[in-house]
């Protein structure tokens, strides 16, 4: 995938980054875990870092993301008798009580999904099974679950929503100046729904260059390159790297869907405090498949309990872009994908994984 | 989790589609938010095709990525075959 000669023109690109930046330093961010794999995967992480430029993984990775009080209601669901159905990468999260693995084990009846539509057909099969799908991912999986609910699903199929989008989080972030950034590269695959706009708020506002970048190693050095070009220019775009797939008004069908069907809340990020509309709550009109209605009474308990991460893991500070995944003194110390102590462990979107998977394992 | 893949529509039911990815794998998807016919290439995620895949703009791209550094093409870059 990543021939030879893509090497020698990513070399190309790179070198070009490199009498751009002339000795300096710039710093970006991603928030999209298979940015990050593509970068950690080809090496091209030190590529750039060798040309001046650091890139920091933001708060890209949906499971990583969820909350452990959404891990808790997973499993309390799990626990009192429903068939959860959920993306593979989800099994392994640890929450403060277990995991949907460690459920499963115990007897619960969790079932690995690809997506929203192998749930329903299992809801469609157990007529006399509540079936609950656990809706994780952002603006290109929110769609997905929007579909669903306007096909009107069975009776006995329901939804967990921890959808999230994208925009506001980035808001946050740049808002927060926690981390200090020369520019973003923004996810190709959110924006195949979300199209320019949504992002361009972030440019008028801060100032901010941003690149809307595809996930080949060249579509990702390209796009980082042109936010170099932006940088040593002095100027301050929104751009689009990724043309073959993201047209500049996105998916409207879906956007549409998503606004029909779901309605903007508050929601906490793991490693973030609550972000103001950041967040996707099923509106009223799809009160009979919102497993928090429906389930309230196994929910509501969990209102009010505070659930916490393990003690030692950095997963929040890995989000927030200001840690690096083998900085964490449990980094293959403790912590590995056979026993993850965090999300960030766990999916293969996120960043600790990642560095596990490449062999970056603290010497 | 954001990860989508690029494939070809081979057969339209509905809603749905036979979709064919690299090395021949075969999958069902849904269609519904795309304007997708046979034979075009679709992006999927999680089932569901997210968008066109515009080959005009990806031959574009590839040739943007050539013109770019195309004034750096070295003598050693002039027995290689094909396009990045
Ligand atoms: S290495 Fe493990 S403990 Fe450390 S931040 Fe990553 S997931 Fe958490």
């Amino acid at each position: 995938m990543f021939s030879l000669q893509d090497k020698k023109m990513a070399e190309k690109i790179a070198a070009r980054m490199k009498a751009l930046i002339d000795g300096k330093q710039y710093s970006f961010m991603h928030v999209c875990g298979t940015h990050q794999d593509t970068l950690v995967r080809h090496g091209l992480d030190e590529m750039l870092r060798n040309a001046g430029v650091r890139v920091r993984q933001g708060p890209g990775c949906p499971v990583c993301v969820t909350t452990p009080k959404e891990i808790e209601e997973t499993l309390a669901l799990a626990r009192s008798g429903k068939t959860i159905t959920v993306f593979g990468d989800m099994l392994k999260v640890p929450g403060t009580t277990g995991s949907l693995e460690k459920a499963r084990t115990e007897g619960a009846d969790v079932r690995v999904v690809y997506g929203i539509e192998d749930a329903v057909a299992i809801a469609r099969k157990m007529e006399d099974r509540e079936v609950v799908f656990i809706g994780i991912g952002f603006e290109t999986t929110a769609p997905t679950t929007a579909t669903v609910l306007r096909s009107s699903p069975p009776p006995n199929f329901s939804v967990l929503s921890c959808h999230r989008t994208v925009p506001n989080a980035l808001r946050f972030i740049l808002e927060s100046g926690e981390v200090k950034l020369h520019g973003l590269v923004e996810p190709g695959h959110v924006s195949v729904i979300l199209g320019m706009e949504p992002y361009r708020f972030l440019t008028e506002e801060y100032g901010v260059p941003q690149v809307i970048t595809g996930f080949e190693p060249l579509d990702l050095l390209m796009g980082i390159y042109m936010l170099v070009k932006q940088v040593s220019d002095g100027e301050a775009r929104l751009e689009n790297e990724y043309t073959r797939v993201v047209r500049p008004e996105g998916n409207p069908r879906a956007i549409h869907l998503m606004e029909e069907v779901f309605r903007p809340t508050n929601v906490a990020w793991r490693g973030f405090p609550v972000i103001p509309e950041s967040g996707l709550g099923l509106r009223e009109e799809y009160a009979a498949w919102d497993a928090r209605k429906k389930f309230a009474d196994v929910l509501k308990p969990l209102e009010g309990q505070e659930f916490k991460e393990h003690p030692g893991c950095k997963c929040g500070d890995v989000l927030r872009g200001v840690m690096e995944p083998d900085e964490c003194p449990l980094f293959g110390k403790g912590c590995s994908p056979t026993s993850p102590l965090g999300p960030c462990m766990v999916s293969f979107e996120g960043g600790c994984a990642i560095a596990y998977k490449y062999g970056k394992k603290r010497q | 989790m954001c990860l989508a893949v690029p494939g070809k529509v081979i057969s339209l039911e509905g809603d749905h589609a036979r979709i064919e990815y690299t090395g021949g794998i075969i999958r069902e998807a849904n269609i519904s938010l795309v304007e997708a016919t046979v034979g075009l290439y679709v992006i999927v995620h999680a089932g569901f095709a997210i968008q066109l895949l515009d080959e005009k703009e990806a031959l574009e791209t590839l040739s943007f990525w050539e013109e770019l550094l195309g004034s750096e093409k070295s003598a050693g870059d002039a027995g290689r075959e094909g396009g990045a």
